[in-house]
């Protein structure tokens, strides 16, 4: 898996200049089926008006539905655009110099706060341990290079977000060996499951350096449950590995009281060495609708690892503008509170809508309870139970339903024939089409079976 | 103590002084091993008892019988450790004691940090005026915000409207003989990105750059960290003004290649830092030439480009490439907005190569570091604003010009030297004279007394890896021309106090 792909470099008869293994590699990934679709989409992209006909996507996690609160917020608080700028010559003049890898006080207790709301308080954050990165991507990347060395192992439940492969092994040189899980019991994680990917790692003599789980799930779209987390945490204790929870749709659990966080497990631990081996990634891309901003953290208990994340997140900082611009606005106690609440509950009666629309026509999806997409399966519908099978299929959705929906197989899932299929970052009226286009297709193929 | 002192007196009184501190001595001797018993360790077993409240589960988080603490990477490890380098020893201790006109006038005065406040109102002004349409906010509709335009997934590599504004921008600061094509382009959170993500495409772990020394001291931070590459300085000479040639260039590849080093190419900034010479057009050529002939890379730093104030004319390694028969996609430039125009915290870069797979794995990996979109908004308003550019950069080089005029002419007073220099935000001082002894101690010496008896922090010679003793760094570009006396006036008091 990922093995380098070798472009002619040592062809020096038309003397053409060298580059890296990184550069030439294609554990980037981009030539999968997760990236082939959305290229069809670039090419012929749904519109409302323009392109009705055109290939929905459902391939991209992106939050759309709450823009209108960020919007009247806006207007609201900042009638003449002073929230965007700095007050005075003094405030510019900080903003413009401001590099500091410490990240603005104001924004880190900002987020702290905000980070404290989506858990209900049930979990305290101290801002000064949070690391300021652009983006949970570069957040993961950066973790994985101050926790592991090249060729040591991240063991990640399965499955899993297909950019992992990338953001984990690219430039670090690090492995990520899977730890099965299947339908049987929801994908959740075992403590079997767990022992057995780390001894499949120790007999390929490949040390392994954490875990690292995504908590919601992407792409279940479901909670990890409170009991999985402490196992979880009991083995990465006896292991002696790190712990690195992906929170990065926490506010996008339905249900707050559904919703455990590793921070929360850890909130009553005294002993540090148990602490210090936890670590949380989050990221304002998916609850607050903001991926343009590049906004993401990592929460550490270890001192060790927020100061080397700290010094490390030079190569990735958060533009000041952007922690002033954010920063007034999520440590706004009122916005915060009405902008979760009602942020879920639209998620919820999206997902609800999807999943029922589904339902009439048979098909059935994991039950989810958080996230922006539903984990649908469609192996019935599968000609043979293979991951050709399961790529024929996404390809007939790609090239006649035009839904550009993820295969379970760029998931690393064992089981053939699941998609992940967004609904979050598109109209009601386009997810009706979405289910108008399946529901067709589902007629169609149910007629010629009927023949 | 307390106890054997009592039973001294009384067995003092009747066995003499060895039994009087004989007894006492076992006494304590015992008392001790009594006390180590009772304060050993309990056996593991019973940590059981202080379980997390959380769990009723007696197994909940054993700690085995070795689990110690949880380890970080290898190469973690050094970035945990304080920074040794003069260069960031310097920038830490400002921050205990910085200097202020008028709240701290005793504090520390920063010349170790090259940034620019002198033209900050006119970029105020323009941001007072035209911050909030730049944000494409307004929605025409209605009036109402329109938050999409600014919060939705771009492409990681920018923009095309934001490329478009860097290459325009670009070519007019450069000279205006050079285009860039924005599709060659890569738009990153910073020069200090743009320049590591350049050294993971195009060495490998173990590789290394040469580099014309003395050079910037954050490239050892910035290209050897995480990539493993390693820095080759080629040093320069105060005879050619610290300008590199071609034959140290070769004899620095020789010695590498012996020593089984992999040298992937050469990385210089232009203008230089920490001197702040301009390379001549027959020096670029020259150094074009080798890498062809050595069939390596070329990494130009022209992050210092619109920072330009003397007679020499800028001419960018691009505009070389361009011209003669060079296999061009051997060449890569840097650039960003924290130098010219002041705006080191919104973190702007930007990579330029002409070797399309250099470009397109530099697109991927801008996941990792790219702009955020709000500010890519506000630099396609700001920089296509050619009249308010065009205003700045004249205002910007000619405040550098006067400000370094005022600093070196102070520096002359006091019989300290300058090199010549015609670019940047700094000058590159000559002060062996007041060296107590003329090496790398002496020099590390004079930067301690300059900083806590001068209460200057100026980057010292051996932090840029300098071979001639006496040569420091000081940035002029934040001071007002009120503090320029203050600080020859403490240097003129070093001075004084070092000779008497």
């Amino acid at each position: 898996m990922g093995l380098p792909l070798m472009i002619n470099n040592d062809d020096n008869n038309n003397n053409k200049v060298e580059l890296s293994r990184v550069a030439v590699s294609d554990t980037h990934g981009e030539d999968s089926p997760y990236f082939a679709g959305w290229k069809a989409y670039d090419e012929n992209p749904y519109d409302e008006s323009h392109n009705p006909s055109g290939v929905i996507q459902m391939g991209l996690a992106e939050n759309q539905v709450s823009f209108d609160l960020l919007e009247s917020y806006l207007e609201k608080k900042n009638p003449e655009g002073s929230l965007w700028e700095s007050k005075g010559s003094c405030g510019f003049r900080e903003n413009a110099l401001f590099q500091d890898y410490h990240g603005l006080k104001t924004f880190r207790q900002a987020m702290a706060s905000f980070m404290e709301k989506i858990r209900g308080g049930k979990a305290r954050f101290d801002p000064d341990r949070i690391v300021l990165t652009a983006g949970a991507t570069a957040a993961n990347e950066l973790l994985t290079f101050i926790l592991a060395n090249p060729n040591d192992a991240l063991l990640v439940p399965t499955p899993y977000y297909p950019g992992f492969d990338r953001d984990l092994r690219w430039r670090t040189g690090v492995r990520i060996v899977p730890i099965h899980c299947d339908s049987s019991n929801h994908f959740q994680i075992t403590p079997e499951a767990l022992e057995t990917a780390y001894e499949t790692a120790r007999d390929a003599n490949i040390r392994v350096r954490g875990v690292l789980i995504t908590n919601p799930s992407n792409p279940l779209g479901a909670t990890v449950q409170k009991k999985a987390l402490e196992d979880l945490l009991d083995f990465c204790v006896r292991k002696n590995i790190h712990l690195v929870s992906d929170e990065i749709y926490s506010g996008s659990v339905f249900h707050a009281s559904e919703f455990t966080s590793v921070a929360e497990i850890v909130e009553n631990i005294d002993d540090v060495s148990v602490k210090e081996r936890v670590h949380i990634v989050y990221s304002l891309s998916k609850d607050l609708g903001l991926p343009g901003f590049r906004v993401g953290t990592i929460y550490s208990y270890n001192d060790n690892v927020v100061r080397t994340a700290r010094r490390m997140s030079s190569f990735t900082l958060v533009s000041s503008q952007t922690q002033h611009m954010l920063a007034s606005m999520l440590s706004d106690e009122e916005f915060t509170e009405k902008y979760i609440r009602i942020n879920r509950e639209r998620l919820r009666r999206r997902y609800e809508t999807i999943v029922e629309g589904l339902k009439k026509e048979g098909i059935e999806c994991l039950k989810g309870n958080a996230g922006l997409f539903c984990w649908m399966n469609l192996g019935f519908l599968l000609n043979t139970n293979t991951k050709e099978g399961e790529l024929e299929l996404w390809d007939v959705i790609l090239k006649e339903l035009k839904l550009n929906i993820s295969p379970g197989s760029s998931c690393h899932c064992s089981e053939f024939g699941w998609f992940r299929v967004c609904f979050a970052n598109m109209s009601e009226k386009t997810l009706k089409i979405a289910l108008k286009r399946i529901h067709e297709f589902m007629d169609r193929r149910r007629k010629v079976l009927n023949c | 103590m307390r106890l054997i002192v009592p039973l001294q007196g009384v067995v003092q009184g009747r066995g003499g002084l060895f039994v009087g501190s004989l007894i006492p001595c076992c006494l304590f001797y015992f008392l001790q091993l009594y006390l180590k018993r009772r304060r050993s360790p309990p056996p593991p077993d019973s940590d059981s008892t202080e379980l997390p409240r959380t769990s009723s589960r007696s197994s909940l988080f054993t700690r085995g019988n070795s689990i110690g603490r949880v380890r970080v990477s290898s190469r973690a490890a050094p970035l945990a450790k304080p920074p040794d380098s003069p260069y960031y020893i310097g920038l830490d201790r400002v921050k205990t004691d910085p200097y202020h006109r008028v709240t701290n006038r005793d504090g520390i005065i920063q010349l170790g940090l090259a940034e620019s406040t002198l033209c900050f109102d006119l970029l105020q002004r323009w941001m007072s005026e035209n911050l909030m349409e730049s944000l494409m906010m307004q929605s025409d509709v209605d009036g109402g915000f329109d938050v999409s335009s600014i919060a939705m997934y771009q492409p990681f590599e920018g923009l095309l409207e934001v490329r478009v504004a860097f290459a325009d921008f670009m070519s007019r600061i450069m000279g205006g003989n050079v285009s860039f094509d924005p599709s060659n382009m890569v738009i990153t959170a910073g020069g200090t990105p743009a320049v590591e993500v350049l050294a993971f495409c195009l060495a490998d772990h173990g590789n290394a750059f040469l580099i014309p020394s003395p050079y910037y001291p954050g490239f050892d931070r910035d290209i050897k960290f995480r990539t493993g590459v390693e820095l080759i300085p080629v040093h320069c000479r105060s005879s050619d003004n610290f300008t590199v040639t071609v034959s140290a260039l070769e004899q620095a590849l020789s010695q590498a290649r012996k020593r089984g080093s992999k040298v992937s190419g050469i990385l210089f900034s232009n203008p230089s830092n920490p001197v702040g010479n301009i390379l001549s057009r027959e020096t670029l050529h020259a150094i074009l030439s080798f890498a062809q002939e050595k069939n390596i890379h070329v990494i130009s730093d022209e992050i210092f480009a619109g920072s330009v104030y003397g007679d020499k004319e800028f001419v960018s390694m691009a505009e070389v490439a361009a011209s003669g028969d060079f296999d061009k996609s051997r060449v890569h430039i840097i650039y960003g907005l924290s130098k010219d125009l002041s705006l080191p915290g919104f973190r702007t870069g930007v990579i330029y190569s002409f070797h399309e797979d250099v470009v397109s794995a530099a697109k991927k990996l801008m996941r990792f570091c790219s702009m955020p979109v709000p500010v890519q908004r506000i630099l396609i308003s700001l920089l296509s604003d050619t009249r308010f550019i065009e205003e700045y950069m004249a205002a910007h080089r000619q405040r550098i010009r006067d400000k370094h005029f005022l600093f070196v002419e102070g520096l002359k007073q006091l019989g300290i030297p300058c090199a010549e220099s015609g670019g940047g935000l700094y000058c590159w001082v000559d002060m062996s004279s007041l060296l107590t002894s003329y090496s790398e101690k002496g020099e590390l010496e004079l930067f301690e007394k300059l900083l806590s008896v001068a209460k200057i922090n100026a980057t010292p010679g051996t932090a840029c890896y300098c071979i001639e003793p006496g040569w420091f760094r000081c940035c002029f570009t934040a001071l007002a021309d009120e503090d320029i006396p203050v600080i020859m006036e403490r240097i003129k008091l070093l001075a004084e106090s070092s000779t008497s």
